[in-house]
């Protein structure tokens, strides 16, 4: 359904249950901004002159500049999601939301100069702490890490991971390897000590072709084809075995859908069964450790032609209902909103207000808010 | 922790009561030397003599429980799927089938040299068409092309694509670049010119890397992220335009499961609906497209024996002409051969997945 974002904070929209928003996307005010929370002048230098090299020859451009929804831009100029006075106008205050956790896309990992890509890290935390995270109590953050690199993450862990405002790891879902092998496995020992959930937002790059045939042409195929991509990471999750190596590990699966876990989650099971003798750490079917271990934010939300087959959803894999979290991926330009989101149908008892603010409570750790702006 | 071996069932086959279409029967070369009546001189020199005995890529490994059912490997020692004797007996009468199509996995995409993948291919057509078609009437082939050049696979079909008993093109979907894309047209127009189907199928071997975070570590992530790979080409496909550029081309999805497509129609169409205008010829909603000009073999089913669960996958598919029967013969998928069907299927969706939609996808008659 096509919303419009509020222009005016006298513009306030109504919803049944109090709000976590899973998924907000904030933006540099200008390309400069992030200078000053380089961590040192060597890196700042660097910063300034080469900056981040990536993969180059693989970029299909955007429908939208920057994503961005077109009523998302501030008033004042800057692009869309760099003015938090507009993102609460927009978001927190309008929809009255609890808390909102921020994901700040700026391709850390996704440098092929991966020590600057730690010093990127770095400068993006500084940065979500001292603009976003102090100013706004209801905001919080992933930390971005070099997931690249197991060893400089752990460094970034210990470095900022305490700092109360970030409730889990910023990770991206194109790696350079599946994420159960060992290469990243530092990193997760790292989270399970802090119980840090691992925050898998779409988007990233590894350097490898988007596909398994290659590059795409279009937007339209990198865009629906990102939840593809979660496919593989949960697979090799699971069957590299790492929640028995890591019995306590969270993950958290941001921007993919959800309409893809049942058939995957038979689709494991049914090779698993046959081909477990090449796994032997797995003690229970593949997609036991797939309703323990991952959380799944919503947006995009998959939006069935008949409303009652998001139900038959539900049915067919009953742990999503503890596990899915709404988020709006705000400012983009497929934002979903909170109160025009659900399909017009009977949801199982409890299940909306899990989904809105019960599930992601519960993961991260969050009080409930006593009072509300508004009811 | 002791592992409990796992050991594929034997191959036993059913009566359904009714003829049936299978879509996907596996035969196998057993050597390069059984395909040496079909290569000139110069390749039986050069096999003999060089490092080269025939692509080494396979997307079954031969040790992997699911590559063979017990009782597959012939008398004679050949690996599974090499004997027309077998698979007489196993498949086409074990199971009644009226008409088998034959796929045959041999590597050719996974050779480098142009010259030495076209002539591979061109071998596994004449040796598919003496020892197999010619020999059995019940069966049908899928010919083999050199993907990586698809002007040479287009003169491949030209040379062998008129045989009645071909009937589609083997288009392995790990490939070095997505079908939908322009540099594959050749390939397409002569698959559309000939009347015969674009098979896409489990594997490939590109030498790139088969998900889009590289390499994964075990046969078991490669077996299930295959179906990302089809997922991938589907949207390749149709956002591309091949299909409004080719209007009677249809297309087959062999061994890709099938139960992840109402997830994949409702993502894909709503995400056409905000993108659409990148991809003006795209004229349709994705779904229609699928729906429209593309069919899928049955095997492996992907889903619980749950038949509730089963109506509902039928009911989001909103079609039942999608689903073609097939054993995926000597793979194992199924341990008992009341296993071969999803459970609780009504009367008219058991007949279409046995034969009718097969029969007219195909157009046998």
């Amino acid at each position: 359904m096509v919303v419009t974002l509020p222009r005016s904070s006298a513009d306030r929209r109504q919803t049944k249950y109090p709000i976590i928003d899973g998924d907000i996307h904030p933006t540099l005010k200008s390309p400069r901004a992030l200078d000053k929370y380089f961590l040192t002048d060597e890196w700042r230098q660097y910063h300034q002159s080469i900056g981040g090299r990536g993969f180059t020859g693989t970029s299909v451009p955007r429908t939208y500049p920057n994503a961005a929804r077109v009523d998302a831009y501030p008033p004042n100029g800057g692009p869309a999601g760099s003015d938090l006075d507009f993102m609460r106008l927009q978001l927190l205050d309008a929809w009255d939301m609890e808390y909102g956790i921020l994901q700040p896309l700026m391709g850390a990992a996704s440098v092929r100069n991966l020590e600057y890509g730690a010093a990127l890290s770095s400068a993006i935390n500084e940065w979500q702490i001292a603009e976003w995270l102090i100013p706004e109590p209801r905001l919080r953050s992933g930390l971005v890490v070099p997931y690249e690199d197991g060893p400089m993450s752990v460094a970034e862990i210990e470095r900022r991971g305490s700092y109360p405002g970030f409730v889990q790891l910023m990770m991206a879902m194109r790696t350079s390897e599946p994420l159960g092998r060992p290469k990243y496995w530092p990193i997760y020992e790292a989270a399970e000590a802090r119980g840090l959930p691992l925050g898998i937002h779409v988007g990233g790059g590894g350097g490898v072709p988007t596909s398994g045939a290659g590059w795409p042409s279009y937007y339209i195929e990198d865009h629906t084809g990102q939840s593809t991509a979660f496919h593989t990471q949960v697979s090799s999750f699971i069957f590299e075995g790492i929640f028995e190596r890591f019995p306590k590990l969270k993950v958290v699966l941001i921007e993919g859908g959800f309409a893809w876990v049942p058939s995957l989650a038979w689709r494991m099971d049914a090779a698993w069964s046959k081909l477990r003798g090449e796994v032997p750490k797995l003690q229970r079917k593949p997609s036991e450790y797939f309703a323990e271990h991952f959380w799944l934010t919503t947006q995009p939300m998959e939006e069935p032609p008949v409303p009652h087959q998001f139900v038959q959803l539900l049915e067919q894999a009953p742990w999503l209902q503890d596990k899915l979290m709404f988020a709006t991926d705000y400012p983009h330009w497929d934002f979903d909103a909170p109160d025009a989101c659900l399909p017009d149908v009977e949801l199982p008892d409890g299940f909306e207000e899990k989904l809105m603010v019960g599930n992601a409570r519960k993961l991260y750790r969050l009080p409930a808010r006593i009072e509300r702006t508004h009811a | 922790m002791t592992v409990q071996p796992v050991t594929p069932p034997v191959a036993r086959g059913h009566n359904f009561g009714q003829p049936v279409i299978d879509t996907d029967i596996h035969c196998t070369v057993p050597s390069a030397q059984a395909l040496f009546p079909y290569l000139s001189a110069h390749w039986r020199e050069y096999i003999s003599t060089s490092a080269f005995k025939g692509p080494v890529d396979t997307p079954y490994p031969s040790g992997a429980p699911t590559s063979a059912l017990d009782g597959t490997r012939p008398a004679d020692g050949g690996p599974p799927g090499s004997s027309l004797q077998l698979i007489r007996e196993q498949v086409l009468d074990a199971w009644s089938v009226e008409i088998g199509i034959l796929n045959c996995s041999y590597s050719v995409d996974g050779i480098a040299a142009p010259d030495t993948a076209a002539a591979m291919a061109s071998a596994v057509n004449d040796w598919l068409i003496a020892e197999w078609l010619d020999k059995e009437p019940r069966l049908r082939a899928t010919m083999l092309v050199p993907t990586r050049v698809p002007e040479m696979a287009a003169k491949e079909i030209e040379r062998v694509g008129g045989h009645p008993g071909i009937v589609q093109v083997m288009l392995p979907v790990v490939a070095q670049a997505l079908y939908g894309q322009r540099r594959w047209w050749p390939l397409f127009e002569a698959i559309e010119r000939h009347n015969l189907v674009a098979s896409f199928q489990f594997g490939g071997a590109s030498g790139f890397p088969m998900t889009s975070s590289g390499w994964p570590s075990h046969y078991v992530e490669e077996y299930v992220d295959m179906a990302q790979v089809f997922q991938s080409q589907l949207l390749s496909i149709v956002s591309e335009g091949l299909l409004d550029k080719f209007p009677t081309l249809r297309l087959a999805m062999i061994e890709s499961g099938w139960s992840w497509l109402p997830g994949f129609f409702w993502r894909f169409d709503k995400v056409w609906k905000g993108l659409r205008r990148e991809t003006p010829w795209v004229k349709m909603l994705p779904s229609e497209y699928v729906k429209e000009r593309m069919r899928f073999s049955l095997q492996p089913l992907d889903l619980p024996r749950d038949p509730v669960i089963v109506q509902q996958i039928f009911e989001q598919l909103d079609s039942d002409t999608l689903l073609m029967f097939s054993t995926d013969y000597p793979h194992w998928h199924f341990d008992t051969p009341e296993e071969a069907l999803p459970v609780g299927l009504t009367e008219a969706q058991r007949a279409r997945i046995l034969y009718d939609n097969a029969a007219s996808f195909y157009g046998f008659s």
